[in-house]
């Protein structure tokens, strides 16, 4: 790991052989608890067994990515796009994409030109 | 391996009205139907649109029109890349029989330039995998050998195009999805400059990172077909505001005076097969012989190359398969209330690697995690961008091993991590931006082929095409 | 200024951030070309974009931009580099299933809005956004909690918004209501927006807490989408004082999102916050950074109209009188400009803010000349005509835009000359002799009744024709003679 300075030495020194050997999943920090909030999230429903065999996997995955997590990397901008643009825009025409129909024949459930859903519980954030 | 004109060829000989595109067509259709039943590269052959297609573009040359510059070519279509009409799938039950209201770009520039689409291709489900062992409606095998993978995740175009069921095929890259699957079956495949294709109507895998490119049997075929897709597209706004590429052209200068580099931290790697590590030197010779400056540099950061990118694209793509919720489009399993339909539908729809990767990009993002997780990722960019540009002052393309091995076995790589390995080499260039190739050079002692991996700055296709034509003129 | 009338019981206070969604006024969508229109079939403005069709991608409305810059300039806000980012989270309203916002990088930063009453409350942000379909829940009365399903109709999903979001710097209610009266006047006065409220082109959620004086602000609670100005001061009150009641009760008020029931008057649990509203935020890869020039803010500038505040400033610098409320009418109204001119032309300031306030709230009015209305005032200040046919002569001029005087003089409104006057107040002190000697000596509120006494029989006598003014002063003169 960095020896805390950040600078370029620093990250050379601590990086870490390229696709270092790997022995198999590693149970890390990350609980069982934790990946079914995460399933949640991600509106999965997880069986017990998919439980287990997730979390370690996903673990051994975040520990993979533990050398990241722990770059000091205060300096650095991030880099969101590849290819640096700007103002990218369209002018405020309009035009009738004309696929309605093609689209709400094919939705699972439509009525009234609308899409059909069961009962929504609760309101939107 | 089937003997395949190439799509110059082919195209010439259509436009000349020497060959009926009919005929080249029924000929690869014949291909597909006495061998993909083996090997499984296709999700769907549309032989009667195909069919009908062709006798538009011969019907066209009789009366004297130029149906352009791939006249009659027979392409494969990965089924991540929507066609009007035609279903798309992503290789996912949760789109098992949709059709998109709507062609993407690289489609309607392929009709545009009278190529003709013979099916959509297998993938592993969204693009995630190396293998396309994780298609819901089964793997493609290898055509060199099929207890084999193709490598993915554009394994059946891959496939499809070492078959001679088609002379070209369109890929999608994300983290080496053409680049590996192309050095496991033998072929070129190319993944261009981020933006440099528009990605519109392909279905987004990781946003940041996808790119569509081109497969083919030699490198001249490749840039033809990338010259047909590439170039501005309005509907995308990280498409690059350039005509498209210009690569035929200077594809023979050669390569003398040119200043190539191997990346030291991709091919002294542990995990690098010694095959694979040996025919990369052997690459290196080839074009010191053809008169290439050849010197080893060092791009320090892609050793975080994977961990960076193992964050970035799943965090994508947990936001960008959060649409498939069941209520406008594919799957949907009923349930009491709508959130419970979600969780039905989702679960019943998306097969494990995708739901291991939803998981892993949900985690990364949420609360509490951004920092550590994506946002140092995207610094981790700046990192590999800012030593690929040093790298770049000294050498005009970059060289590595496409991938650290030759095809595995059916089944080899049942481990995620295992498996994510297998994309050291070509990652970098996704998380960069930068356009990769990869060519076929050689086998390794298991006589399966290796690939050898040409990288070049942003928008330096024309001068990474020219190399690769030189290693592909080195080759016999 | 002083401190705000709350109606709060005594040693309490609240405290409101308002945040304000409106619709911008562009012909598409925020990042599709599907048209931006209200009341069309369900579905029919949509494409593979706003429906989040796999392999679809945004493309930003420039007009939308430009918007939003132009109603961040109007507000004083700083106008910097900003990032469009992706807020994730599961509703069937939203075709994505995440909403493009801004979110750390916003549009516009750092703003204030000075309210007529001399308030200035700052402005935290305002930031571009896309709207999200529209839900109808089916059976069970349309209440969500009984209905048997639901349908979603995204026409309105991807119209462009913007957010204002105000610092917590009001105090009451009528200082909420201000502002928002306030920031709609700048966005229908820029162009923004057609803000209107009941149909939902400009919607205020209202972030409301108090506290006891003294004490740190407690729990604030959200109330969502408050649809008119009356609701809004009614929520915000009706908030306050059940936030009070629960402290006062001991117990402790838990943050949540409400809404308000104007039948009931009252606000209801709509949402509690969790630890579940993890929206998980990241920069939207679809779309690159804005990054608008210093020139582009210039010229963003330059075509900003006069906003109401410096025209309100104008106007009452005219005027000349403590008028802020008669002022800040006429802006509202957009007869500033007819009141501004009148008076630069010679007419009574007071006479003419009258007549905006009370008989120009008419169809038509922003026709009324300045020339007109200064002509009309000044007969009215001669003693030509009286007030009621001053008004009815105006109303003839909003109609028809004919010249005053010629208006009066078809109507027969030759003036009562001040002689003629006298005489009739003459004849009317003779015929009531009792009243008037009530009148001349009594005090001060004998002589406010007696005055209405006299005036409706002068009136009577003249048929309306009277100046009630004019009439009035002549009665005290000969009264204290």
């Amino acid at each position: 790991m960095p020896a805390g300075d950040g600078s370029e030495a620093a990250l050379l020194a601590a990086r870490r052989p390229l696709a270092r050997p790997y022995d198999g999943p590693r149970m890390a920090s990350l609980s069982r608890d934790e990946v079914a909030h995460v399933a949640r999230l991600a509106r999965l429903q997880l069986s017990e067994e998919q439980l287990d065999t997730f979390t370690p996997q996903l673990a051994a995955i975040l520990e993979h990515a533990a050398d990241v997590e722990a770059l000091d990397l205060a300096d650095v901008p991030a880099t969101s796009h590849p290819y640096p643009l700007k103002n990218v825009w369209r002018p405020d025409v309009p035009r009738d994409a004309g696929i309605r129909e093609a689209v709400l024949d094919q939705a699972p459930d439509a009525e009234a030109g609308m899409f059909r859903v069961p009962p929504v519980l609760g309101e939107a954030p | 391996m089937s003997p395949v004109d190439t799509a110059r060829s082919t195209a010439a000989a259509v436009r000349a009205g020497e060959r009926s595109a009919r005929s080249v067509v029924e000929a690869h259709l014949g291909a597909i139907g006495e061998r993909d039943g083996e090997l499984h590269a296709f999700n769907l052959v549309t032989a009667d649109a195909a069919l009908a297609h062709a006798d538009e573009i011969d019907a066209q040359v009789a009366a004297g029109h130029d149906p352009g510059p791939l006249a009659g070519v027979p392409i494969a279509v990965k089924d991540n890349l929507c066609t009007a009409g035609v279903p798309t799938t992503c290789s996912s039950k949760i789109l098992d029989g949709w059709r998109p209201p709507y062609d993407a770009t690289v489609v309607q520039r392929l009709r545009a330039a009278g190529a003709v689409s013979v099916g959509k291709t297998n993938l592993d489900e969204f693009a995630m995998g190396s293998s396309t062992e994780n298609s819901a409606f089964g793997p493609t095998r290898n055509p060199h050998d099929t207890s084999r993978v193709p490598g993915g995740s554009s394994g059946g175009s891959a496939a499809a195009v070492a078959a001679g069921f088609a002379p070209l095929a369109l890929g999608s890259d994300t983290g080496g999805s053409i680049r590996q699957p192309a050095a496991f079956c033998g072929i070129v495949g190319a993944k261009p400059t981020y933006g440099a294709v528009s990605r519109y109507g392909l279905v987004a895998f990781a946003s940041s990172l996808d790119q569509i490119g081109p497969f083919a049997t030699d490198v001249a075929d490749a840039a033809l077909l990338l010259e047909v897709i590439s170039g501005h597209d309005p509907l995308d706004s990280t498409s690059i505001p350039k005509p498209p590429l210009s690569l035929s052209s200077t594809l023979q200068q050669g390569v003398e005076g040119l200043r190539v580099g191997v990346v030291k931290e991709l091919l002294d790697a542990e995990g690098i097969h010694p095959d694979v590590a040996s025919r990369t030197r052997a690459a290196l010779e080839a074009l010191e012989g053809a008169g290439a400056k050849i010197e080893e540099v060092s791009v320090p950061a892609v050793i975080y190359g994977l961990s960076a990118y193992y964050l970035i694209a799943p965090a994508e793509a947990s936001s960008n398969l959060a649409r498939y919720d069941g209520v406008r489009y594919g799957l949907r399993v009923d349930a009491p209330t709508t959130g419970e339909m979600y969780d039905r539908t989702r679960t019943a729809g998306f097969g494990a690697e995708v739901e291991r990767r939803i998981m892993l990009g949900t985690y990364a993002l949420s609360a509490g995690y951004y920092d550590a997780y994506y946002g140092k990722a995207q610094k981790v960019r700046t990192l590999i961008i800012r030593d690929f540009e040093a790298a770049y002052e000294r050498c005009d393309v970059l060289l590595s091993p496409t991938a650290p091995t030759t095809a595995f076995e059916l089944g080899a790589k049942a481990d995620p991590l295992a498996m994510y390995l297998n994309d050291v080499c070509t990652i970098p260039s996704n998380l960069a931006g930068h356009p990769a190739i990869s060519v076929p050079f050689g086998s390794g002692d298991d006589g399966l082929p290796v690939g050898v991996q040409i990288m070049a700055p942003a928008m330096g296709e024309a001068t990474m095409f020219r190399v690769a034509a030189a290693l592909e003129g080195a080759r016999a | 200024m002083s401190a705000a009338a709350t109606g709060l019981p005594e040693g309490w206070g609240m405290v409101i951030g308002l945040e304000v969604h409106c619709e911008l006024a562009t012909e598409t969508k925020l990042f599709c070309c599907c048209p931006n229109s209200f009341g069309d079939q369900p579905n029919a403005n949509t494409c593979p974009t706003c429906l989040g069709l796999p392999g679809s991608l945004p493309v930003l409305n420039e007009r939308a931009v430009e918007l939003a810059m132009r109603v961040g300039r109007a507000l004083a806000c700083d106008v910097r580099r900003s990032v469009f980012a992706r807020k994730n989270y599961f509703y069937p309203d939203q075709p994505k299933v995440y909403q493009v916002s801004q979110y750390d990088l916003p549009t516009n930063e750092h703003g204030h809005l000075d309210l007529p009453s001399g308030l200035r409350v700052g402005i935290t942000r305002a930031h571009i956004e896309e709207d999200t379909g529209k839900l109808t829940h089916v059976g069970g009365g349309g209440r969500i909690h009984d209905a048997s399903h639901s349908l979603v109709d995204y026409n309105r999903a991807g119209v462009p918004l913007v957010e204002i979001v105000s610092e917590a710097d009001m105090r009451s209610s009528d200082q909420a209501r201000e502002y928002v009266a306030e920031l709609r006047s700048i966005l229908l006065a820029t162009g923004v927006s057609d803000a209107k409220m009941e149909e939902g082109s400009m919607r205020v959620d209202a972030n409301v807490s108090v506290h006891r004086e003294g004490e740190p602000w407690g729990t604030r609670c959200e109330i969502k989408n408050l649809n008119s100005l009356r609701s809004l001061g009614r929520a915000i009150d009706h908030e306050a004082l059940r936030q009070i009641d629960l402290l006062d009760a001991g117990d402790t008020v838990r943050q949540e999102t409400r809404h308000w029931d104007e039948a009931s008057g009252r606000t209801g649990t709509l949402r509690v916050k969790e630890d579940a509203d993890d929206y998980r935020y990241f920069p939207e890869p679809d779309l690159v950074p804005l990054e608008p020039s210093a020139e582009d803010i210039r010229r963003i500038d330059a075509a900003l109209p006069v906003l109401p505040a410096a025209r309100r400033a104008a106007l009452a610098g005219a005027a000349g009188a403590p008028t802020i409320g008669a002022v800040a009418i006429a802006v509202e109204r957009d007869l500033d400009t007819l009141a501004l001119e009148a008076i630069t032309a010679g007419a009574d300031p007071a006479r003419v803010l009258t007549h905006v306030e009370h008989n120009l709230a008419v169809e038509g009015a922003q026709r009324v000349s300045a020339a007109h209305l200064a002509a009309l005032v000044q007969m009215e200040t001669r003693g030509e005509l009286t007030a009621t046919q001053a008004k009815a002569t105006l109303a003839e001029v909003v109609a028809t835009g004919d010249d005053p005087a010629a208006i009066a003089k078809a109507k027969g409104y030759e003036a009562m000359g001040a002689d003629a006057l006298e005489t009739l107040v003459d004849g009317v002190i003779a015929a009531h002799p009792g009243e008037w000697e009530q009148f001349r000596t009594g005090d001060d509120k004998a002589k406010g009744k007696l005055t209405g006494f006299f005036m409706g029989k002068v009136m009577q006598a003249s048929k309306g024709q009277a100046d009630g003014k004019a009439a009035t002063a002549l009665l005290r003169a000969k009264a204290s003679a």
